[in-house]
C-alpha cells in the first residue's frame, strides 16, 4: 500500500468533522436560533452527498486504507442517495421534531449524522468488521433517536425491543462472522471469495457460519421471519426517527447484503438463495396479510415495508442458476433499482404524516387520514401516487421495480422462479388492497378532522418534488434504471 | 410530435390542467376548460378518421422512440383497422360526458373534469399502443381514474363497487404482466407486439399465455362467469362513469383479444375457441334472461352489456372474416348505444333520483322529446334494423350459422331476448299513464341534453343506415389477422 487513500473516505471525514462541530456549535445557540444547526447540518450532508455523487458518476473503483474500505460505483451512489433520503428526512422531521422539544441539543441532528456516518462506513466497507463498525455505530445512533422522547412510553418501549433485538441481531452477524473467519483465515472481502472460491474449505463450517450471517442481515434488513421489531418500532418511534431507521438506512442494509452475500460469498450463492426464497415467501405472506388489519398508519407500512422487501429478496436470489451467473447482474441491478424506489416512496408517505402531524397530535391513524383529499389536496395527492406506486401501478415507479424484479424472476426460466414470480404477483393483489383503502379514506370519507395548519415552504416543495419524481420516474424510469445497471456491473465486473 | 400522441396526450395535458383548476367559485371557468379540452381532444382525432389509408392491414401513423432502454421498451403507437375507430369514438364520447356532467356534477368539478379527460387520453393510448408494457401501463392507469370516478362521486354502496372493480381487474391484469416478460423472453428481449405474433411458441406455452390473457381481457369484457362485478359498479358509478365504462373500457378487453391472444397464440386460441364461444353463448342467453327480471334500470342495462359484449366474442372466436368484422362493428355500435341508454337513466335519475322502474310510468306524457330519444335506443338496443345495433348482431349472427347452425339459432334467441327487456322496461318507464307524483312533476329535456340526446342518435342512425365508412376500414386487417391466426405457430 503505497498511500492511505484519504480521498476514499472524503465524504466520511466530512461527514464525522462537521457532526463534532455542529454538537459544538448547538451548545452555544439559543433555542430560537436553531435554524443554524439545521442549515449547517443540511449543508455538510449535501457536501457529503455531493462528494460521493461525484465519485460516483465518474465510474471507477478505488481502495484505501490497506483494503479495508472501497469505493465503487455501487457504494457511492447509494452513499449520495442516502445522503438525499437524509437531508429529505430532516426537512420533513425538523417541524415535527420542534413541536415536540426533540431538537433541543441538537440530537436529532447529530445523532442523525451520525447514523448517516455509519450508514456510509456500512456501505463503503470492504472488510468484516469496518462493514460491522459503521452497521453498530448505525444501529447505536438509531437506539438514542428512538428514545429521544423519553417522557413517552410507547417510544421507550419500542427503544427497548430495538435495542434488545438488535444487539441480539448483531451477535448472529458477529458469530457468522467469526465463523467465517476461522475458515477462511481472513476479514478482507476479496480474500474471502478468493479462499472460498478454492473449494478446499470444509462446506459444513463455511454454511454453519453463513446461516447466522444471513439471520443477521435478514434483521437488519427487516424480513419475516426476523421483522418482529419492524411494526413495533415504526409505530412506537418519533416519525421523524422511524424515518431514519426506515429510508436512508434500507440502503445502507442494501449494501450490507450485496458485500458480504454476493462479493464475499457469491460461490455460496445455492445456500443463500434457498434461504432468501424462504424468507422472501414468508415476508411477502406476512406482510401482505398482517397489513390488511392494520388500523395505524406507521403500522401498515411497516408490514408494507416488510412485503416490499421480500419483493427485494426475490431480485437477489434471482442472480445465480446452477452455478451460471450470466444473469447476476440483471438481477442485482433490478434489486438496487427495487431499493432506491422504494426508499423514495417511503419518504414520501412518511413526508405525508410528519406534514400532518401538529403539536400533540400524531396523525398516524388510517381515520386521521378522512377527507384529506379535501383539506390538503397537496398532501392527499402526494400520498395517493406513492400508495398507487406502492401497489405496483403504472406509468407510476413502482410499477417498474416490481417489472425488473419479476423479468429477473422469469428470466432464469426455473419454473420454480416463475411459479414464484406468479405467487409475488398474486400476494401484490392483497397488498393493493390496503394500498388504495388508503386513497379510500384520503377521497371517499367524509373529513372528520379540521383542515390542515400551513406546512413550512420547505415542508411542502421537497413534499412536492419528491411526490413528482414517483411520478416522473414512472414515466421516464430509463436513466435511474441505467444507472444502477451500470453501477452494479462496474462494481461486480471490477 | 405524431397525431396519435397528439391525441393521447391532449386530454391528458387539459385534464392535469383543470385538476390544478379548483378553487371556489370556478366552476364554470372548469367547465368552460374542460369543454375546451375534450373538443379539441376530438379535433386531433380527426385527422386520424380521414387521413386513414383503407385497404391495407398495416400500422398506420406509426411513432416509435425508445423509451425505457434496459428492457427495450418503446414508445411505440400505430393504428390499423382494428383499432382506428376507437381513437375517435373515446374522444367522442368525452366529449359527450363532459357536456351531460354541466349540472349535475356540482361537487368537486375539477376533480371530475380531470378524471374524465385524463381516463379519455389513456384509454386511447390503449388502442393505440403497439408496445406490451406500454400497452399494459395505459391497460392498468385506466384504474386509477375510475377507480377515484367511482368511489367520489358513486352512489351510497360506491366503496364496495370501487373495490370490485379495482381489485377483480387488476387480478387479471397482473397475470398478464406475467406473460408479456414471459413473451419477452421467449423473443429475446422484445416487447414488440408485431415481433410476438411471428414467435413460434410450443402448446404449452400457448395455452398458458392463452390463459393469462384471458385472465385479464375475460374480467374487462366482461365474460361469463367473470361478468358480476358489471352490476354492482354501473349500479353505483355516476351517469359519466357508467357511460365510459361501458362505452369504451369494456372495448380494452375485447380489443386486447384481437391484438394478443388470437395472433400470439393461434393455436391456443383455435383449441380453447369452443370454451369461449360456450361462455359467449351463455352471456347471450342466461344473461339476457338475467337482464329481464332486473328491477333497477341500469342493472337491466348494464346486464344487457355483459350479453351484447358476448356477441362480440362470439364474433371473434368462430374465426371467419364476417364474424369478427361483426364483433369490431358490435363493439363500435355498442359504444354509442350503451352511452345512450346510461345517459337516458342518468336524465331521468337527476330528475327523480330513482334508478328503480317501478319508480317511474307513463313518463312520454311529461317528457315527449325524451321519450320519443329513449324508443330510438332502446330499438338500437334489441338490434331494429337501421340502427347501429342491428349491423353487429346481423352479421355475427349470419357467420354463426355458416360456422355451425345450432350456435347461429342460438345466438339468435338474443334477438328475441334483447327485445324482450329492453321493450317491456320501456312500456313500464315511458308508456301507460302517469306513474306517481315524481313523474307528475317531470319537465322534458333543455337544450343541452337534447343536443347530447341527438348527437348520439345520429351516430346511431348513421352507423345503422350507412355502416360502410366502418366496415371498410376494418376490412384488410380482419382478413389480414385471419389469416395470421390460421397459421399454426408450432414447430
Amino acid at each position: 500500500m503505497e498511500s492511505f487513500g484519504w480521498a476514499t473516505l472524503y465524504p466520511e471525514i466530512l461527514l464525522l468533522v462537521a457532526a463534532c462541530v455542529i454538537a459544538l456549535v448547538d451548545l452555544r445557540v439559543t433555542d430560537t436560533r436553531r435554524t443554524l444547526t439545521y442549515v449547517l447540518t443540511l449543508l455538510s450532508i449535501a457536501a457529503a452527498s455531493l462528494i460521493a455523487g461525484v465519485q460516483a458518476a465518474s465510474g471507477t473503483s478505488s481502495y484505501g486504507f490497506s483494503n479495508m474500505v472501497v469505493n465503487d460505483p455501487m457504494g457511492n451512489w447509494l452513499k449520495c442517495f442516502a445522503g438525499i433520503a437524509m437531508m429529505m428526512t430532516l426537512v420533513y422531521g425538523r417541524p415535527y421534531a420542534a413541536d415536540r422539544d426533540m431538537t433541543r441539543g441538537g440530537e436529532l441532528f447529530t445523532l442523525g449524522m451520525f447514523s448517516l456516518l455509519g450508514m456510509f462506513v456500512m456501505i463503503g466497507g470492504n472488510n468484516f468488521l469496518v462493514i460491522y463498525l459503521g452497521l453498530e455505530l448505525l444501529t447505536l445512533s438509531s437506539y438514542a433517536l428512538v428514545a429521544l422522547r423519553r417522557d413517552n412510553g410507547i417510544a421507550t418501549e419500542a427503544a427497548m425491543k430495538y435495542f434488545v433485538l438488535g444487539a441480539m441481531a448483531s451477535g448472529f452477524l458477529l458469530y457468522g462472522l467469526s465463523m467465517l473467519y476461522g475458515a477462511t483465515g481472513s476479514l478482507d472481502i476479496g480474500q474471502v471469495i478468493k479462499a472460498v472460491s478454492t473449494g478446499q474449505i470444509r462446506h459444513q463450517v463455511l454454511v454453519f457460519g453463513l446461516v447466522f450471517i444471513v439471520a443477521g442481515l435478514a434483521f437488519k434488513f427487516g424480513v419475516a421471519p426476523f421483522h418482529m421489531w419492524i411494526p413495533d418500532v415504526y409505530q412506537g418511534a418519533p416519525t421523524a426517527v422511524t424515518l431514519i431507521i426506515g429510508g436512508a438506512s434500507k440502503l445502507a442494509a442494501f449494501a450490507m447484503l450485496m458485500r458480504l452475500l454476493v462479493e464475499g460469498l457469491l460461490p455460496l450463492a445455492f445456500d443463500w438463495q434457498q434461504m432468501l426464497a424462504v424468507m422472501a415467501v414468508l415476508s411477502l405472506v406476512v406482510g401482505n396479510f398482517a397489513a390488511i388489519a392494520q388500523t395505524n398508519f406507521k403500522r401498515l407500512l411497516a408490514y408494507s415495508t416488510i412485503s416490499q422487501m421480500g419483493f427485494v429478496l426475490l431480485g437477489l436470489m434471482s442472480g445465480v442458476i446452477n452455478g451460471n451467473a450470466s444473469s447476476a447482474y440483471n438481477a442485482y441491478s433490478s434489486a438496487m433499482f427495487y431499493m432506491v424506489t422504494y426508499v423514495m416512496t417511503t419518504l414520501a408517505s412518511f413526508g405525508v404524516i410528519l406534514m400532518l402531524a401538529k403539536e400533540g397530535f400524531e396523525s398516524e391513524e388510517i381515520s386521521d387520514l378522512a377527507g384529506l383529499g379535501r383539506r390538503s389536496p397537496l398532501a392527499a395527492a402526494v400520498l395517493s401516487v406513492c400508495m398507487f406506486s406502492l401497489a405496483g401501478l403504472p406509468p407510476l415507479v413502482g410499477f417498474y421495480a416490481k417489472l425488473s424484479v419479476l423479468q429477473a424472476l422469469i428470466t432464469t426460466g426455473q419454473p420454480l422462479y416463475t411459479g414464484l414470480a406468479i405467487f409475488a404477483v398474486v400476494l401484490s393483489l392483497i397488498g393493493a388492497f390496503y394500498y388504495i383503502r388508503v386513497v379510500k379514506v384520503m377521497y371517499f370519507d367524509a373529513p372528520i378532522q379540521q383542515p390542515v395548519g400551513q406546512a413550512p415552504a420547505d415542508v411542502r416543495w421537497v413534499l412536492t418534488i419528491n411526490g413528482a419524481l414517483v411520478l416522473v420516474l414512472g414515466l421516464l424510469p430509463s436513466a435511474l434504471m441505467k444507472l444502477c445497471a451500470d453501477a452494479i456491473v462496474r462494481t461486480l465486473g471490477s | 410530435m405524431g397525431w396519435l400522441s397528439l391525441a393521447i396526450w391532449t386530454p391528458i395535458v387539459f385534464g392535469a390542467i383543470s385538476l390544478l383548476l379548483g378553487r371556489e367559485g370556478q366552476q364554470n371557468l372548469v367547465r368552460w376548460f374542460a369543454l375546451l379540452g375534450s373538443l379539441v381532444g376530438l379535433a386531433v382525432t380527426l385527422p386520424v378518421v380521414f387521413g386513414f389509408k383503407v385497404g391495407t392491414a398495416a400500422m398506420q401513423f406509426v411513432e416509435r422512440h425508445s423509451w425505457v432502454e434496459r428492457f427495450n421498451i418503446h414508445y411505440h403507437l400505430g393504428v390499423d383497422g382494428l383499432s382506428m375507430w376507437f381513437v375517435p369514438l373515446t374522444a367522442f364520447i368525452t366529449v359527450i360526458v363532459v357536456i351531460a356532467a354541466w349540472e349535475v356534477i356540482t361537487d368537486r368539478v375539477h376533480q371530475y373534469m380531470g378524471a374524465f379527460l385524463i381516463l379519455s387520453g389513456l384509454m386511447i393510448g390503449v388502442f393505440a399502443s403497439l408496445d406490451g408494457i406500454l400497452f399494459y401501463t395505459f391497460f392498468e392507469a385506466t384504474l386509477i381514474p375510475m377507480y377515484l370516478i367511482i368511489g367520489i362521486w358513486g352512489g351510497p354502496n360506491k366503496i364496495y363497487a370501487a373495490f370490485k372493480f379495482f381489485l377483480y381487474t387488476l387480478l387479471g391484469s397482473l397475470l398478464t404482466l406475467v406473460a408479456l416478460i414471459f413473451l419477452y423472453n421467449a423473443s429475446g428481449g422484445s416487447f414488440d407486439i408485431a415481433t410476438w405474433h411471428r414467435l413460434p411458441l410450443s402448446m404449452t406455452a400457448q395455452t398458458l399465455i392463452f390463459f393469462a390473457f384471458l385472465a385479464a381481457f375475460a374480467v374487462k369484457v366482461p365474460m361469463w362467469p367473470v361478468h358480476t362485478w358489471l352490476p354492482d359498479v354501473h349500479v353505483e358509478a355516476p351517469t359519466g362513469g357508467s357511460a365510459v365504462l361501458a362505452a369504451i373500457m369494456l372495448k380494452l378487453g375485447a380489443y386486447g383479444f384481437l391484438r394478443f391472444s388470437l395472433p400470439i397464440a393461434p393455436d391456443a386460441a383455435h383449441h380453447w375457441a369452443w370454451l369461449m364461444i360456450t361462455f359467449s353463448i351463455v352471456a347471450v342467453i342466461y344473461v339476457g334472461l338475467v337482464a329481464m327480471v332486473q328491477k333497477d334500470m341500469k342493472k337491466l342495462v348494464a346486464y344487457s352489456s355483459v350479453a351484447h359484449m358476448g356477441f362480440v366474442t362470439l364474433g371473434f372466436f368462430i374465426f371467419n372474416d364476417l364474424g369478427m368484422a361483426g364483433g369490431i362493428v358490435q363493439m363500435i355500435a355498442h359504444g354509442f348505444v350503451s352511452a345512450a341508454m346510461f345517459l337516458a337513466i342518468g336524465v331521468l335519475y337527476d330528475r327523480v333520483h330513482s334508478r328503480d322502474i317501478a319508480a317511474y310510468g307513463g313518463v312520454v306524457n311529461k317528457m315527449p322529446r325524451f321519450a320519443a330519444f329513449a324508443l330510438l335506443f332502446v330499438m338500437a338496443n334489441c338490434g331494429l334494423p337501421g340502427t347501429a345495433g342491428f349491423v353487429g348482431e346481423w352479421m355475427v349472427i349470419l357467420a354463426a350459422v355458416k360456422f355451425n347452425f345450432w350456435i347461429g339459432l342460438l345466438s339468435a334467441t338474443a334477438l328475441i331476448l334483447g327485445a324482450a327487456y329492453s321493450l317491456w322496461m320501456y312500456k313500464r318507464v315511458y308508456l301507460g299513464p302517469v306513474g306517481n307524483h315524481h313523474v307528475e312533476e317531470l319537465t322534458d329535456i333543455g337544450g343541452r341534453e337534447f343536443f347530447i340526446m341527438a348527437l348520439l342518435a345520429i351516430a346511431t342512425l348513421y352507423m345503422g343506415l350507412y355502416p360502410k365508412p366502418f366496415t371498410d376500414v376494418m376490412d384488410a386487417s380482419v382478413a389480414n389477422l385471419l389469416q395470421h391466426a390460421a397459421q399454426s405457430k408450432l414447430r
